[in-house]
């Protein structure tokens, strides 16, 4: 199935791009057992994209799930396929990317149903973006329009998913919501009369405008200084409660993780290579990559004696190529306890700690 | 205020880089009727970086640390104050003066896929360097090439490869064999980490400390990551709207703020543990450069701020121990244990 639509109803996200949609294969275990009860669940999520040096495989066998209210922090580095998970789930790709997604993504509607998000047409999908599920992004100068104000952003996105209400007063208090201070005099204002960190409140004022049970939040402070993104990941703690809706955060920086999530997933060259708690993961993590992720965060320790001790551990190499590496572990290359083999046999991700703690290493009890 | 630059730090060398009171303004364009506004992007900033020291400068998008270490190469001239280099002022110099000074002073900068020409092999793109400052026997040039390449954890093999055959943390090294090439005295590294993964951060920051004392390298470390200028830098300067709020050595600024801002900047850090919330948190953001707060520029997100900041403007007090900052309240106990 090929749909080239463009989101042509001028919806504040990303315009859907062609794309094809196979039936999802018999995957790998999903990452919960309360799968009556979630959100959304993704399973065995594949998504390649065709270029000229062939397909690549951004993601490839991802599940995750996420309950109602629940925050997942997905982490991982560039070309760790963590964005392109969250943009699989609404097909939000760049206009001229030939995406292709695999698997299934289901989705609980409020009346209890679930709809494969990976099996529906680009129509179909469109109701489900903004109205049940919003993203927001890492640049919010560039997913803002120069020429219209806040306000009417705003607006237009009330009046097409809350048809009937105020706008004008709505908007207001979605302003106010979002922290922005004097909104009735700053709801006339246009993107550029603003900071970045008070444009990517606007993103999330818009995002909230159909109050969504799914916030994706796409690196939504990486382009923000500390103190303003200090604010912003406090603003997102609150609004989640305030409104009552799942979030979705990627994020390539583990140090964010552990003032928002319930539950975190650590990708790796497109798959997931540890999942669980964010306590358990933080604190006793299973991976190795994780660990050296955690690691390889400069440190000065102080002596009492006055010496310092400088730690700096770097991981070796870079992370390989999508599709680059087709037999064993995929960070197998740049592991310091890997044996002959970690490059051979494959590597499923298993329950490590019940109920829902995964790794996907052939040694972690070893390491333990 | 010069004169409480002066580090009472046993033993103390002759600086290799002074700033004295360096300012400086851009005029921004007119916009219809008013006056053209004014960006006072620096304002009456001294510091000094002794042979071999590394001075870290860290502050919000906004703060001027990128013009300051512009203003020090002099890639962009200083409105006003002076800036000398090994002793000279070097303020005015020009011509073949000032060339001669680029092989002692040179600069790393954060995209290392924009520093590098993509149409020139490695190795033509570090013996270019050789060849402008005078290293003029081929053979020479061919070996120190090699030796570059090596110093930086490349192999001398990849000199001839293409730019695009690199990785970041590798164009990184490139970029930093070809400032080191004309064995310079002091390095300004603009947020030379920033673009890459925090994987491949580490290792060039331990290649550049391995470097920096193998050199006896004096280097202006600039980032807005205090984690990674925590590590990095024997003394600490935190700039806020173009002014100096505090400097002190590493150890006393990370341990024991003494500014609030520094404390807020410290505060909103993440860090990979749960813990309690930031015991400081900053409000609004950074105001405009072209219309700064009258008295304290950092009153309007202060916690602490008294009806006598906005009149007062507070002068860098020296508190002893190298540890210096601009602020008016005395009272304030902003300090963290130690870890």
């Amino acid at each position: 199935m090929i749909a080239g639509a463009q989101d042509k109803d001028g919806s504040p996200v990303i315009a859907g791009t062609p794309y094809t949609v196979s039936p999802g294969q018999a995957g790998e275990p999903t990452g919960s057992p309360a799968s009556t009860r979630s959100l959304l669940e993704i399973e065995a999520l594949r998504t390649e994209f065709l270029t000229a040096r062939g397909r690549l495989p951004a993601v490839d066998g991802v599940s995750l799930t996420l309950s109602p209210g629940e925050t997942l922090a997905v982490v991982g580095e560039s070309g760790s396929g963590k964005s392109v998970t969250a943009l699989s789930i609404l097909r939000l790709f760049n206009r001229g990317d030939r995406a292709h997604v695999h698997g299934a993504i289901r989705w609980r509607l409020a009346d209890g149903s679930t709809l494969d998000l990976a099996q529906l047409a680009e129509p179909a999908l469109r109701s489900i973006r903004g109205r049940e599920i919003a993203v927001i992004f890492q640049d919010p100068g560039a997913s803002l329009d120069p020429v219209f104000t806040v306000g009417s952003q705003i607006r237009e996105a009330l009046r097409k998913h809350r048809p009937g209400e105020n706008a004008e007063r709505t908007a207001v208090e979605l302003l106010r919501d979002v922290g922005i201070a004097d909104p009735e005099r700053r709801v006339a204002a246009y993107p550029h009369q603003l900071s970045g960190g008070m444009r990517q409140r606007v993103m999330i004022a818009i995002a909230l405008a159909c109050r969504p049970r799914l916030l994706i939040a796409d690196e939504p402070t990486t382009a923000l200084d500390v103190t303003i993104q200090a604010q912003i990941m406090r603003l997102l703690a609150d609004l989640k409660n305030q409104y009552g809706m799942a979030l979705l955060f990627i994020t390539h920086d583990l140090g964010l993780v552990a003032e928002i999530a319930d539950r975190v997933a650590v990708m790796y060259a497109g798959q997931v290579v540890e999942s669980g708690p964010v306590d358990q993961l933080l604190n006793h993590p299973l991976h190795p990559y994780t660990r050296a992720l955690l690691e390889c965060r400069p440190k000065r320790h102080y002596r009492d004696s006055g010496e310092d001790e400088r730690v700096l551990l770097p991981i070796p190499g870079a992370p390989p190529r999508p599709g680059s590496i087709e037999r064993g572990c995929r960070f197998a290359a740049r592991c310091a306890h890997r044996e002959a083999r970690c490059m051979l046999d494959t590597v499923d991700l298993e329950l490590a700690r019940a109920p829902d703690a995964h790794v996907r290493c052939l040694r972690w009890r070893a390491l333990a | 205020m010069t004169g409480s630059m002066r580090l009472p730090m046993p033993p103390e060398p002759p600086p290799l880089l002074a700033l004295r009171e360096v300012s400086r303004h851009f005029r921004l364009p007119r916009e219809d009727w008013a006056a053209a506004p004014v960006l006072r992007a620096l304002e009456s900033v001294s510091l000094t970086i002794a042979p071999g020291e590394v001075l870290g400068l860290v502050g919000e998008s906004g703060s001027g640390k990128s013009t300051l270490g512009r203003v020090a190469l002099r890639l962009i001239e200083p409105t006003s104050g002076t800036i000398e280099f090994e002793g000279a002022d070097i303020t005015a110099r020009t011509g073949r003066g000032l060339r001669e000074l680029r092989a002692r002073m040179q600069m790393v900068f954060q995209d290392p896929y924009a520093s590098l020409n993509p149409k020139r092999r490695v190795g033509d793109a570090i013996d270019e360097v050789l060849k402008l400052h005078g290293v003029s026997a081929p053979t020479e040039r061919t070996e120190r090439v090699a030796k570059l390449l090596e110093q930086v954890g490349l192999s001398a093999d990849d000199r001839s490869r293409w730019p695009r055959e690199f990785s970041g943390g590798q164009r990184q090294r490139i970029a930093i064999a070809r400032a080191l090439a004309v064995r310079p005295r002091l390095l300004v590294a603009d947020e030379p980490v920033s673009a890459l993964d925090v994987s491949v951060q580490a290792g060039i920051l331990a290649l550049l400390r391995s470097l920096q004392r193998e050199l006896n390298l004096a280097m202006l470390f600039i980032s807005h990551d205090l984690s990674v200028v925590e590590v990095m830098a024997d003394r600490v300067m935190v700039l806020y709207l173009g002014r100096v709020m505090e400097v002190a050595p590493t150890r006393a600024l990370y341990t024991a703020p003494r500014h609030p801002y520094t404390a807020g900047l410290l505060a909103a850090a993440p860090r990979a543990q749960r813990g309690g919330r930031p015991a400081v948190v900053l409000r609004d953001e950074i105001p405009s450069p072209a219309d700064p707060p009258s008295g304290c520029v950092f009153r309007t997100r202060c916690p602490f701020v008294q009806e006598r900041c906005a009149v007062e403007t507070p002068r860098l007090e020296d508190l002893g121990g190298g540890h210096l900052r601009a602020c008016l309240r005395n009272d304030l106990d902003l300090g963290r244990p130690l870890s």
